[in-house]
Order: structure tokens, then C-alpha cells, then sequence
């Protein structure tokens, strides 16, 4: 009950602004602020209270939504969703400070956030499918209005191809939903569409499990991005307003690869084995594709754009080794993505505010007028690339080690975006902060404020803690990637031979037991 | 000596109501002047004692009229459909239509009987009945479409649609006597009968015959490639019409299509599921596309309307116990959403010009947010995003297709919603997205706003808990 409260508690503080006097921004800015943090606060009693030592949902409440199809209201998190449920609210209170200033329609703006809130949260928290289609589908309209009315001059095009694009992997998948819950009410008799009964009952043949593979697949991939399907990403970050582009780097795309790990993987072994090199090959493409043209980008945000297509291939990549290392690796890298792009934009959108330009050509030199945000700007750059000591190394590293033990090659060819990575990011920076400033606008540039501290300092502290201190994160992790290993495990599930997958504990494999688990360095027994 | 025709009074008991205050509205509209609410008092109880006399009848299903009339838990569902519908357009008519000149009583009545006429449809198990049905509501359609006698629009209407009407009756009357002419009958039952009896002989006139009913209906109900004349019919008809001609018939003609192609000549070995299958596949994409290019909004609402009723012809050819349930489903959350959506094009109609264009609603959230949120509510329901209505019924119909397994159709109608949600976030892009280009005068009548609060509250009633509503659609189910 307790989780469902927390998740709609932002669509109630939504309701609740909508009442306010509009003339009465003040009220509105910190009901909604409350609101946040109050949601924040609240979804860290769930990780005070995770038990680390089960793969299992908790916190669970489960109530018949529509019996006659057997659809339930069914909630719950575990390993995989927990921190992305935090860092939901987290990244929430942040947004709303960073659009303290914005004068346009604001009381419409902290609705629109807090109610895409509640979307997202529902997205990571729903265990049905049908409910987890209607939080997936929910989450579309308040970003849409998001872009579309506080977004660049490009909007309404970007808004649309947003909607579209998104939608159509989206219905796809609902053909799929639907397919599957047919196939379980034919071979267990019962109807229902709740997600654990399904993954653990369902025997789902192997041609039909291609398909469904590829229907959930583009669904996600159109939402992580993947290449080819990323092409609606630089224009939606581009146009929409900074705090938009924040949530949609830093919770939406986290949805596809949570998709990924919650549907793809453990509900069609086979097929994830079989397209696994496919899909590797995809997420190097994305790795590499996505920082050579970072590279060559002149607008800021399209860079840090295309950088989210490169991050977010390293995550791909960790999910398809299929191991212990990558899977913990790609959870990781989600927060750190999560962490250092919605920082970057941030940075992007405290710069425009000041000078309403992005483009690269513009600035230079703004050390000299803003060195703090210049620090800033160093230590989040830096965890964009990977710096030991910050949050992005811990991420790529477990990753590139996941994969190498999948393919050596695809991870060499991987290994290659970290470099590239460096190059964009550093190049940038350079650009932009030293050399000779390009403008006399430069020179009056003021540097951040208490309101803009306030948003970037905790996502400093996070890059740190997590780059010098991962545990209390990762152990999260443990049992439920290990459970989640156990379920698409190669040497169990050989594609085209469609054996029984009757043993689900694969030999070799330690259940982590107590809440004192390895770090990353140890050896863990994985797959291999 | 001919035998007394099988009459059981009590399962005709909504016809004869609604005929009989139908009438009575005639009668009284001799004695009063140009005010005509109490004609609309006397209509609004006639329906509503209409639908409390649909569970007269117990024990059912019960037939009437010597097997040609059936009274079974679909009639029963269909009949309460009707009298929604009928309501919910009179009362969009009360104040449209003394700001239009419409002055007559016997729109009212016409309604009524237009009514009788739907309910006849939906409660036919007899190809003569059906044709009955059929013939009443389409001639209360063509004088209601032209009843603005000196609006140029209406009367092109009119003449539209009684043209391609009587041409598409006479295609439908053509396949029924050919069918008689094969079968020996006109009760559906008895066809079956007989289908299967005959099985293996030359059945070409059976098929020319179905192939002739499907396109007499197909114009009926404004189904590609039968399609062409709704747009302009939609147009110009008076709006509360246009609403009344998006639901009622559509529901009706296609339950009747339902109950023939199912207990009718399904008996065939389903060689008229591909026919069907290409007219709703033609619907769906001629319907989305056609309407992506509107600029006039009851036009685009024409096309999208000519689109849902591609996803229904779905549910028609899935032949299993949720399709008649997600078919009856669906056409509830239609019906709503139509009206609501007829109900603020009417109130942000302004006297003389009805404010028609798309491009009129611009920058709608700014000056009434309440107005464009209710808006854009029904636009996504209309498009079938969660957790609205609109998408529950989607959903019913392709689990009931894909039990089928007809798992391209379902693919085919998804990529339609696709497609379709750009037209309708088009409307939503101009209420939001852009700056107002006029001022907006809505007339806020008491009425009008109760019935699109009533489809406000039964679009998210029906999306969020649409359980009642569901086991009521099963109940009604024709297997």
C-alpha cells in the first residue's frame, strides 16, 4: 500500500496544484517542490527496508483491477527497480527546482512534472502487463506537452515525432501483450496478464518467441535509443525545455533498458540468445556511431544528445552479455547516465538561460567569468567519460569486463567509444571554457546561484559516491541480477536446440546469502 | 384462413413505448407553440421508460413476431445503447436548435423513430425485418440531415445521403432475395438451416448474394470503399445529427450485420471472412488517411469515425464470445466519446458561423483549460491511449481478434492507431502548442455541458474501471 501511495503521490500533489490561484506562483513553486521531496524522502524508506538477500518483488500489493480478463493491480520493486525508483524521485525534486525561473504557464509546468512523475513511476513499479502498458503509454502525453509548449523554436515537430515514434513501438508491443496472454490462458487455462505468473508458467515456443522478441524489442530499443531507432532523440532533447530534456535522459530512457530486464530477458531466453549477437553488434554501432557524431556537433545539446545515444549502447551491451559482470555493469551505468547526462543538460540549460545560444562557437573562455561552474562542468564531463574515481568508470568497466567474457571482439570495438568518448567531451569542453572567448557577451556572464547550486550539488555528490563507493548501490543488484542471470543463462538456453530450461540453477552459481556481498573486484561465479 | 402472426406483446414493449410517445410527440406538437421544451420532456421520458421497459421481458431469449424479432441479452444492451445515444442527442439539441432555426417538432419525434427504428435493427433475426429496421432509420436520417431548410449544406446532405441510401437499399434488398432465393427463408436460423443442409451444392448466388448484403451495409454503416458519402453528410448536417448519425445507426446496423454473418449464413465454410477483412482494412487506412488532411473538424471526425468502424468489422469477423462483448463494449465508449466531443464542438460554436476549422481551436488552453483538457481528453480517447476509454475497447477487440489468431488484422489496426493519434494530437497540438488567432465565445449552456461531463466521467469511468461494464458486455454475449 505503502508503494502505491508514494507512486501516485505526485499525481495527487498534480491534482492538488491545479486548484491553486494561478496568480500565486510562489505557492505553486513550493507545493510542488514539497511535493518532490516529500516523494524522495518517502521512496528512501524503500531502500532502508530492501531485503538484499531475495531475487523476489517486495513491498507487493497486488488487487483485482478487471476480473473478468484477470488483470490485477500489481506492484511491487526488487534489485533492478529500486534504485531506478529513487533516482526517479531524486531526478523529479531536481527538475523542479531547475524550472523555478521559468514565468511561462508555470503552474501547468510543475502539474505536467509531477504528473509524468507518477507515469514513470509506475512504469518501473507495475508487475501486470496491461497495467505496465497503460503507465508506459501515461508517461507519453505530459513529456509531449512538455516539449510542445515550453520547448525550443523546433518544438512541434520534435513533440509529434516524440509521440509517434514512441507510439508506434509502443502498440506494437501491445500486439505482443496480448498475444502472450492468450498463448498462457491456452496452456494453463487461466487468464491473467500479471507478469509473474506468466514469466514462470509460460512455455512459449521458439519461432513464436522470435517475434515476440522482436515486437517487445523495438518497443525498447525505440525508447533506450538504439540505432537505427534513435532518431527522434536529438530532436526532442534539442527542443524541449531543460528540465524535459533532464527526465527524458534521465528516467525515460532508463524505461527501455528496464524493459529490457524485466520483459526481454526472462520471458524469451531462446530468442535472447539467438539475437544476441545482433544486438550487440546494434549497441556497438550506438557506442560509436553516437560519439563520432557528438563529435562533429556545433549545438551543445545535440552533443550532449548523442552522447546519451553512446551511454546508453554501453548499457545495451552490458545487458546482452548475459553475465554477472555486465548485467551489474548496465544497472550501474543506467544511475551513472542518469546522473551525469541529466547533470550535463543542466549545465547546457544554466548557460542558455544566461546567454539563450548553444551553440558551441558562441562561448570560450567562460572559466574566466564562471569558474565554479566551470568545476562543476569539469567533474561531470569527466564522469561523462569515465574518469576512475567518478561514477562512469565503475559502470563502463564492469560492462567492457561482462562483454569481454561474451565476445572479446565486439568489447574491443567498444572499448574504442571510451576513447572517442574522451575526445568529444574533452573537445567540447575545451571550446567552450578555455581558449579565447568568441563573444563579448562572455564577459558578463554571471556565475551559478543558490537555486542552481542547489540542483547540480547533489548530483556532484552522487558522481563521487558512487565513483569511490559503490557498494551501498550495488549490492542492491545482486540477488535479483543473479536470479535474472539464472533465467537467460547461454549455456541453459542454447538457441534453435529448444530444450527443457527445467534446470533453473545452472552449476557453478553462488546465491549471495547475506547482505555482505562481494564487491565488483572479487570474482564473482559467473556465467562463464 | 391465414394463422394470427406469433405476437408477444411484452418483448415488444420498448418498440411500442418509444412508438407510442414518438407519436404522442407528433400529436402534441399541434398544441404548442414555438417552445418546445416540453416536447423534449415528453421524449427524454419516453426513452428513459423505453429502456426500463428492455428487461420486461424475463426468460429470455424470447422470440416475437413469429421468430423474425428476438429479445436476448444483446438486444437487451443494444436497446440501452440507444436510448443513451438518443438522450444524449437531444439534449445537445435543445440549444442548438433554436440558435440554428430549427423550430419543428417533429425533429423530436423523428429521433424517436429513428430510435425504434435502431432497436428494430438490433433485435431482427429476419432479413425482411432487418430491411425494416433499416428502411425507418435511414428515412428519419434523410429528412434529419436536411431539416435546416435553409442551410444550403444541409440540403446537399440530404440529398446525398437519400440518393446513396435508396441506391445502397436496393443493393441490400437485391442480396436478401437472392439469399431467399437460395435458402428458401428469410429467418437467419432458418438460412443456416438450410446452408448446411445444402451443403456442397452450387452456392454462387449464396455468395453473390452475401457479397450484395455486405455492400448495402457497407454503405449503411459508411464502411470503405462504400465510404465517400459521410464526410460530406457529416459536414452538413445539423451537429447534434451528426453526433446521433456517428453512433446509433452504426451500432445497430453493425449488430445486425453481427447477428447475420454469425447465426445468419455462418454456416458457410467462412469464405466471407476476406471480404470483410479487406472492407475493414480499407476503412481503418482510407478512414486514418483521408482524415489526416482535414481542416474542418466534423469532417475529420467523419473519416475517423469511417476508421472505428474498420476496428469493429474486426470484431465482427472474429467469431468467439468476446468479439460480440468487445463489439458492444466498444460502441458504448464510441457512443460517449462522440457526444462529448459533438457537445464542445457545439459550445464553441458561435452564432451564424458554427467555428468549424481546426485552426479555430488555437491556443483553446490558454483562455478555457478546463474546455481544451476535456478536449484533448476525448481526442486520446479517440485514439486509444490508456488509461482512457478508448483504449480498453481497443484492447477488448484485438484480444478478441488475436484469440482468433488473426495476428496480421491486429498488426494492421495497431499501425492504424498510430497513424490516427496524428490527427488527433493535431487538434491537441493547436489547443496547446499555439497562440489563440480569435476570440472564443462559448455559450456554456446548461445541457450541452451535462453531456460532455457525462462522457468525461463515463470515458474515465469506463477506462479505469471498466470491470461492471465488462461483465455486462459478456453477459450480453451472442455465444
Amino acid at each position: 500500500m505503502f508503494l502505491t501511495f508514494v507512486t501516485f503521490l505526485p499525481l495527487l500533489g498534480a491534482i492538488g496544484i491545479a486548484f491553486l490561484p494561478e496568480e500565486d506562483e510562489n505557492l505553486v513553486k513550493k507545493t510542488a517542490l514539497g511535493v518532490a521531496l516529500a516523494d524522495f524522502l518517502l521512496s528512501l524508506a524503500f531502500y532502508f527496508n530492501f531485503d538484499l538477500t531475495t531475487p523476489n518483488m517486495q513491498f507487493e500489493l497486488s488487487a483485482v483491477w478487471i476480473e473478468n480478463w484477470g488483470v490485477n493491480f500489481h506492484v511491487g520493486l526488487d534489485g533492478i527497480s529500486l534504485l531506478l525508483y529513487i533516482m526517479t524521485t531524486f531526478l523529479t525534486a531536481i527538475c523542479i527546482i531547475s524550472v523555478w525561473t521559468v514565468k511561462k504557464r508555470i503552474k501547468e509546468y510543475m502539474m505536467a512534472l509531477l504528473v509524468l512523475s507518477t507515469g514513470m513511476l509506475g512504469v518501473f513499479v507495475a508487475l501486470d502487463l496491461f497495467m505496465f502498458y497503460v503507465f508506459w503509454e501515461l508517461q507519453l502525453v505530459p513529456m509531449y506537452l512538455i516539449i510542445g509548449i515550453w520547448g525550443g523554436a523546433r518544438r512541434l515537430y520534435a513533440s509529434i515525432k516524440f509521440f509517434l515514434y514512441t507510439a508506434f513501438g509502443s502498440l506494437l508491443m501491445l500486439v505482443a501483450i496480448i498475444w502472450m496472454y492468450q498463448l498462457h490462458a491456452d496452456q494453463t487455462g487461466i487468464y491473467t496478464s500479471d507478469l509473474m505468473t506468466i514469466t514462470n508458467n509460460i512455455d512459449i515456443p521458439f519461432g513464436p518467441q522470435k517475434w515476440l522478441f522482436i515486437a517487445f524489442f523495438l518497443a525498447f530499443a525505440i525508447k533506450v535509443p538504439m540505432f537505427p531507432f534513435h532518431t527522434w532523440l536529438p530532436d526532442a532533447h534539442v527542443e524541449a525545455p531543460t528540465a524535459g530534456s533532464v527526465i527524458l535522459a534521465g528516467v525515460l530512457l532508463k524505461m527501455g533498458t528496464y524493459g529490457f530486464l524485466r520483459f526481454n530477458l526472462p520471458l524469451f531466453p531462446y530468442a535472447c540468445n539467438e539475437f544476441m549477437p545482433y544486438v550487440g553488434w546494434l549497441a556497438v554501432v550506438g557506442i560509436v556511431y553516437g560519439a563520432f557524431v557528438s563529435m562533429v556537433q556545433e549545438d551543445l545539446k545535440k552533443l550532449v544528445a548523442y552522447s546519451s545515444v553512446s551511454h546508453m549502447g554501453f548499457v545495451m551491451l552490458g545487458i546482452f552479455a548475459f553475465n554477472h559482470y555486465g548485467i551489474q555493469g548496465a544497472l550501474v551505468q543506467n544511475l551513472n547516465h542518469g546522473i551525469s547526462t541529466s547533470a550535463l543538460f543542466l549545465l547546457v540549460g544554466v548557460i542558455y538561460d544566461r546567454r539563450h545560444t548553444r551553440m558551441i562557437k558562441e562561448f570560450g573562455g567562460i572559466t574566466n567569468v564562471m569558474p565554479k561552474y566551470a568545476i562543476i562542468f569539469m567533474i561531470v564531463a569527466l564522469s561523462s567519460i569515465g574518469l576512475p574515481g567518478m561514477n562512469g568508470f565503475i559502470g563502463e568497466f564492469l560492462i567492457l569486463l561482462g562483454i569481454f567474457q561474451a565476445d572479446a571482439f565486439m568489447a574491443g570495438v567498444a572499448t574504442t567509444g571510451v576513447i572517442f568518448a574522451a575526445c568529444y567531451i574533452l573537445w567540447m569542453f575545451q571550446r567552450v571554457m578555455f581558449l579565447k572567448s568568441n563573444s563579448p557577451e562572455n564577459a558578463k556572464l554571471t556565475d551559478l546561484d543558490f537555486r542552481e547550486y542547489a540542483m547540480l550539488l547533489p548530483l556532484v555528490v552522487l558522481i563521487f559516491w558512487i565513483g569511490l563507493y559503490p557498494k551501498p548501490f550495488m549490492k542492491t543488484f545482486d540477488a535479483s541480477v543473479t536470479h535474472l542471470i539464472s533465467k537467460v543463462d547461454p549455456s541453459n538456453f542454447k538457441p534453435k536446440t529448444h530444450t527443457e530450461h527445467a534446470d533453473s540453477a545452472p552449476a557453478g552459481k553462488t546465491e549471495h546469502k547475506s547482505g555482505k556481498t562481494e564487491h565488483k573486484k572479487e570474482s564473482h561465479s559467473s556465467a562463464h | 384462413m391465414i394463422p394470427a402472426p406469433d405476437i408477444d406483446l411484452v418483448s415488444l414493449a420498448p418498440v411500442l413505448t418509444l412508438s407510442a410517445f414518438s407519436i404522442a410527440v407528433l400529436i402534441w406538437d399541434l398544441f404548442i407553440g414555438k417552445d418546445k421544451t416540453q416536447l423534449i420532456y415528453i421524449s427524454l421520458l419516453g426513452l428513459f421508460l423505453t429502456a426500463v421497459c428492455a428487461f420486461a421481458k424475463s426468460d429470455l431469449p424470447a422470440y416475437s413476431f413469429t421468430n423474425t424479432y428476438i429479445v436476448d441479452n444483446l438486444s437487451v444492451f443494444c436497446v440501452i445503447i440507444f436510448t443513451i445515444s438518443s438522450a444524449l442527442a437531444i439534449l445537445l439539441s435543445v440549444n442548438y436548435n433554436p440558435d440554428k432555426g430549427i423550430e419543428i417538432g417533429e425533429y423530436y419525434s423523428l429521433i424517436l423513430f429513428c430510435t425504434v427504428g435502431m432497436i428494430v435493427l438490433a433485435s431482427a433475426v429476419d432479413l425482411i425485418l432487418i430491411f425494416l429496421g433499416i428502411e425507418v432509420v435511414s428515412i428519419s436520417l434523410y429528412v434529419l440531415a436536411g431539416i435546416r431548410r435553409d442551410d444550403l449544406k444541409s440540403n446537399e446532405a440530404a440529398l446525398k445521403y437519400f440518393l446513396l441510401g435508396a441506391f445502397a437499399s436496393g443493393f441490400l434488398l437485391y442480396g436478401m432475395s437472392l439469399i431467399y432465393g437460395f435458402t428458401g427463408t428469410t429467418n437467419l436460423k432458418g438460412i443456416m438451416t438450410a446452408i448446411s443442409a445444402m451443403d456442397g451444392t452450387d452456392n454462387s448466388f449464396l455468395i453473390l448474394g452475401c457479397i450484395l448484403f455486405i455492400v448495402g451495409f457497407g454503405f449503411k454503416v459508411a464502411a470503405a470503399p462504400f465510404h465517400m458519402w459521410s464526410p460530406d453528410v457529416y459536414q452538413g448536417a445539423p451537429t447534434p445529427i451528426t453526433a446521433f448519425m456517428a453512433v446509433g445507426p452504426k451500432v445497430a446496423s453493425l449488430v445486425a450485420l453481427f447477428r447475420v454473418f454469425h447465426t445468419g449464413v455462418g454456416g458457410m465454410d467462412g469464405s466471407w471472412e476476406m471480404p470483410l477483412a479487406v472492407i475493414a482494412i480499407a476503412s481503418m487506412t482510407l478512414g486514418n488517411l483521408g482524415a489526416i488532411v482535414q481542416t474542418n473538424i466534423k469532417r475529420l471526425l467523419a473519416y475517423s469515425s469511417i476508421s472505428h468502424v474498420g476496428y469493429i468489422l474486426l470484431a465482427v469477423i472474429a467469431k468467439n464470445s468476446l468479439a460480440s462483448s468487445s463489439l458492444l463494449f466498444y460502441m458504448l465508449t464510441y457512443a460517449f466519446m462522440i457526444f462529448g466531443v459533438f457537445g464542445i464542438i457545439i459550445i464553441l460554436g458561435k452564432k451564424g458561423d458554427e467555428n468549424l476549422e481546426i485552426e479555430g481551436y488555437c491556443g483553446l488552453s490558454t483562455k478555457y483549460p478546463l474546455l481544451a483538457l476535456a478536449m484533448a481528453m476525448f481526442m486520446l480517447s479517440l485514439g486509444g491511449l490508456p488509461p482512457l476509454a478508448g483504449f480498453v475497447a481497443k484492447f477488448y477487440i484485438f484480444s478478441a481478434v488475436l484469440k482468433e489468431g488473426h495476428t496480421i488484422l491486429v498488426t494492421i489496426a495497431v499501425l492504424n492507431s498510430v497513424v490516427s493519434f496524428y490527427y488527433y494530437l493535431k487538434i491537441i497540438v493547436n489547443m496547446y502548442f499555439k497562440d489563440p488567432n480569435q476570440e472564443f465565445q462559448p455559450n456554456f449552456q446548461p445541457l450541452t455541458l451535462l453531456v460532455v461531463v457525462i462522457g468525461i466521467v463515463a470515458i474515465l469511468d469506463l477506462g479505469i474501471f471498466p470491470g461492471p461494464v465488462i461483465s455486462l458486455a459478456e453477459n450480453a454475449s451472442l455465444f
